[in-house]
């Protein structure tokens, strides 16, 4: 009985939050109405048994990357609305409809096909089950899924290198650009196309 | 009355159809990118619930390798929107666009 309320809970307060993340014109109230959004889904997890995902999702998810918004927002203005240009809201609520439609069809279609089975599953085997997820999660991580683990690793370190050198120092001149302006390169070319 | 995964799977297709209208009809980068975080945490809930229905530790598995791609693509994301700011002074989509089309 409590799970179903809490269930109810969590679900109708992700729907509201992540609601007031699409819709809300202030980025400060998307960013912190996503943030507990993040926090509810955690609740999810909890729920599910998955306890350890449910701890990461509440130290990755709630405690970095929000944070990493948060810093990120220090360098936009994030005090006045965001102004947005609409040209066809009719038709986006209509393909968002029809596509939310399909979505929950494909996502609830391996109960109509009952015959999915688990191929390999991990968490029956004999000695899982008996010390608890985060345990599980242990065993199943460094066995199984060590190579896409260790990919995994060097992606985030690939992640942080790009993230340092794009916003790290010399942050007076643009690397994307070159010194001199693409008008200025227009009219060096064009000089030396009148030399010839 | 029970808690099945019909319903997480139909939770996780209203909340990954929300973050798709988002990313539909947000014009602003940053915003583009908190819609994208939204139909992330959907999907987690989806293989979450998916791993607890069948038994298996893989639906979590995968749950975390999401969780460690959508940290580093917000870290490269967030780098590239700070050069984009300071390039053009804007994140508006149609500020920023270049090409005709």
């Amino acid at each position: 009985m409590y799970e179903v309320i809490a269930f109810y809970v969590f679900a109708i307060s992700t729907t509201v939050l992540f609601m007031i993340t699409v819709m809300s014109k202030n980025v400060l109230y998307a960013m912190t109405s996503l943030a507990a959004g993040m926090v509810m889904i955690s609740g999810f997890f909890f729920l599910l048994g998955a306890d350890f995902l449910g701890v990461v999702q509440l130290i990755v998810y709630v405690g970095a990357v929000m944070a990493l918004y948060a810093f990120a927002m220090m360098f936009f203005d994030a005090t006045k609305d965001v102004k947005e240009k609409h040209e066809h809201p009719a038709l986006v609520f209509l393909l968002g409809g029809l596509m939310a439609l399909v979505f929950v069809i494909m996502f609830s279609a391996p109960i109509i096909g009952e015959n999915i089975h688990a191929l390999y599953p991990v968490g029956l085997a004999e000695n899982l089950g008996k010390f608890g997820n985060a345990q599980d999660v242990g065993l199943v991580l460094f066995t199984k899924y060590l190579v896409p683990f260790e990919v995994a690793a060097v992606m985030l370190l690939v992640a942080m290198i790009a993230g340092i050198i794009l916003a790290g120092k010399k942050m007076d001149y643009s690397l994307t650009e070159c010194e001199a302006s693409d008008e200025e390169l227009e009219l060096e070319l064009l000089k030396e196309g009148a030399e010839k | 009355m029970e808690i099945t995964v019909n319903h997480y799977l139909i939770l996780s297709g209203i909340l990954f159809s929300i973050g798709l209208m988002g990313v539909l009809r947000r014009k602003n980068l940053l915003m583009l990118f908190f819609a994208t975080e939204v139909m992330l945490n959907a999907v987690n809930v989806a293989f979450a619930a998916i791993g607890n229905y069948y038994g298996d530790l893989s639906g979590q598995m995968f749950a975390f390798f999401v969780i460690a791609v959508a940290a580093s693509e917000v870290a490269v994301g967030l780098g590239l929107l700070i050069v984009l700011y300071k390039k053009y002074g804007s994140l508006d989509l149609d500020v920023i666009a270049t090409m005709k089309g």
